[in-house]
């Protein structure tokens, strides 16, 4: 009964420490427990959330990928600038769509080479990439900001269904799809084997590479549908600022949620409920009106603590 | 043998006279609209002096401060005759700018100032009638009385002084009330998620003041998406372009900007060439540039919104 009770606690930790953190910010201020401002935290979690969700599957099988924040900015620049050019209309807007994925797998596929045919370390090939993909932007936009004229296309990012925005469903059924793949599929078996320990992954006949340059792609997938999410809701993409810093945030997600950094360990489960405990911080900070200038070290001193709650009942 | 010697000064002289003026330009590279605006104007006044065979540029922007001094170390190596720098810190910039000045380079400081009076000329916006026109003309659009947001940007000495003047603006007003200061980085989808969340906090909002147009942007989304785009009052700055064009077309809810433009660079550059050649401001009486020069900051409406809207710029 208490092993079990401990096994109860050791997974729900997180979803605990989220209940709790919601608890304590609408005592201080209630206005934080409307349900239009919960979805406000599901619908702003969404963007890094999905992103998260991608990154997790690259670092369970013993991977990073620091390229996330640049390729979004990229990725979205690139859905912009497509639908802008092939015009109005749902066709078209499809078709840019369509296109954006298919850059996204390419770029993932081009990592995951790099990483395990190249034996570049990951955080040296997405590093690069993370270098390569803001400079692309920046030098294409001169440094400013690219527009969408396609009514279609800046129609659906803020669109709301059955109630609900749209990103915060993708974010769900992607929560919903990742974790099928990941925990009901020989893929998913793979992947944890992948990062546990290669050699033994190398002698149970795993193609290790072929494994592990599959969970860029899905990470460079998701980054893609983040981007096609983001740049339609703000109808542009700063060449500048957008994504900077979401790789941190997605990494620290997946930590949050119990991915370890050293590969074979982590959850969506986990990761999808690190993602929301970011977005609350992100949220109560303003809610509670914390100091500007204090506002890092209270982000900080809560994601340490989440962590190590977690880790203490283990 | 002397004739040769000959026609080698000659050549050598007619070589230096091609490229008589070597001008340094270091800037911090594009991190938000607006510093994109900066390296769109340094561009552009570089190019108007593709033809002048009197000068050369080298262009540089640092990701951070000791980026930045690397930079500047390499174009004194490379000798140049004048160094335009915005500093991407002031403390950790200040011994280098000072030993370019030393070793005889015309110093032109623009915006985030050094730590020395040593430098040529100093050219800067004015962060403190930035923020104080804002609050100004919020205090009386509201006649003095209602909910202000403060939406800022990036925790810094600049930002600082600009929400400080705001404040001093609006402190004769005791009804008029600031309901929440917070950081939107300078960035839209940060500023749009701060508005978002205040939304929902705050039944009444008179007025968002954002510290730049950038942000702007995304409090208007915010505003629209929660169908509050009435009867409110904005506020940003800078004159980014779009912006700029809602003012000219007659927004509702966007009538005025304030200046703080990125285009200063520009002005610097041609400071230096006219520091560099020894000429004098057009209208000064003293020969030579001032050493000090603070921008105005102009106020932007309906009537004269044009002559701020540069739709070519990226800013």
């Amino acid at each position: 009964m208490r092993i079990k009770l401990r096994n109860f606690l050791g997974k729900y930790m997180i979803v605990l420490v989220l209940i709790g953190l919601m608890i304590f910010s609408g005592i201080m201020t209630p206005a934080f427990l409307k349900p239009r401002n919960i979805l406000n935290i599901f619908w702003q979690t969404s963007y890094v959330g999905i992103i998260a969700i991608g990154i997790t599957f690259v670092m369970i099988a013993g991977g990073i990928d620091l390229s996330v924040g640049s390729m979004l900015a990229l990725l979205g620049a690139f859905a912009i600038t497509t639908s802008n050019k092939l015009g109005n209309g749902v066709g078209p807007t499809l078709a840019s769509i369509l296109l954006t994925y298919a850059l996204a797998a390419l770029l993932g596929l081009g990592m995951g080479l790099l990483t395990t045919k190249g034996k570049i370390p990951a955080f040296i090939t997405t590093l690069g990439g993370m270098a390569i993909y803001r400079s692309l932007v920046l030098n294409f936009a001169n440094g400013g900001v690219y527009m969408s004229f396609s009514r279609t296309f800046s129609s659906f990012g803020m669109k709301f269904v059955a109630g609900l925005p749209l990103p915060m469903i993708v974010f769900v059924v992607y929560a919903v799809l990742a974790y099928i793949v990941l925990d009901k599929t020989r893929f998913g078996r793979y992947v944890y084997a992948v990062g546990a320990n290669e050699t033994a992954a190398v002698y149970s006949a795993i193609k290790v590479d072929t494994i592990r340059t599959i969970t860029y792609i899905i990470s460079g997938v998701s980054v893609a549908t983040s981007a096609i999410l983001l740049s339609s809701m703000m109808a542009s993409v700063s060449s500048s600022s957008t994504g900077s810093g979401f790789e941190l945030d997605a990494i620290a997600a997946a930590v949050i949620g119990g991915t370890s950094l050293s590969g074979g360990k982590g959850t969506i489960f986990g990761t999808f409920f690190g993602a929301l405990i970011l977005g609350v911080v992100n949220n109560m900070l303003v809610m509670l009106n914390v100091a500007v200038y204090l506002q890092g070290m209270v982000k900080g001193l809560i994601i340490i603590a989440a962590v190590l709650l977690q880790n203490l009942r283990k | 043998m002397k004739k040769l010697l000959v026609v080698l000064m000659l050549v050598l002289t007619l070589v230096s006279f091609a490229a008589k003026y070597k001008i340094g330009v270091a800037i911090p590279a594009a991190d938000h609209g607006w510093t994109g605006g900066m390296v769109w104007w340094a561009q552009y006044a570089i190019k108007q002096y593709q033809n002048d065979p009197d000068v050369e540029f080298y262009l540089v922007t640092a990701r951070e401060p000791s980026e930045q001094i690397a930079q500047v170390q390499a174009l004194l190596a490379r000798g140049i005759n004048a160094l335009v720098i915005n500093p991407y810190e002031s403390a950790p910039l200040t011994p280098i700018c000072v030993q370019a000045f030393r070793q005889g380079v015309y110093t032109v400081i623009v915006d985030r100032g050094i730590n020395s009076e040593e430098y040529n000329v100093y050219i800067a916006g004015d962060n403190y009638m930035y923020g104080y026109l804002a609050g100004k003309y919020i205090a009386e659009k509201l006649k003095g009385k209602g909910n202000v947001v403060v939406i800022r940007g990036i925790p810094s000495t600049i930002d600082d002084e600009r929400v400080k003047a705001f404040k001093d603006a609006i402190a004769p007003y005791p009804d008029l009330k600031i309901i929440a200061e917070q950081p939107g980085y300078w960035s839209r989808e940060k500023a749009f998620e701060v508005m978002q969340t205040l939304l929902t906090k705050f039944p009444q909002i008179d007025a968002v003041w954002t510290g730049d147009d950038d942000m702007l942007h995304g409090v208007l989304i915010a505003l629209r998406q929660a169908g509050r785009d009435k009867n409110i009052v904005l506020v940003g700055g800078a004159c980014e372009k779009n912006i700029v064009k809602m003012i000219m077309d007659g927004h509702p809810l966007i009538e005025v900007n304030f200046t703080y433009p990125p285009n200063m660079i520009a002005t610097a550059i041609n400071l230096a060439v006219m520091g560099l050649k020894g000429q004098s401001l057009n209208g000064f009486y003293q020969k030579g540039i001032p050493r000090k020069i603070i921008l105005s900051t102009e106020t932007v409406t309906r009537e004269n919104a044009k002559d701020y809207y540069f739709p070519d710029s990226v800013f």
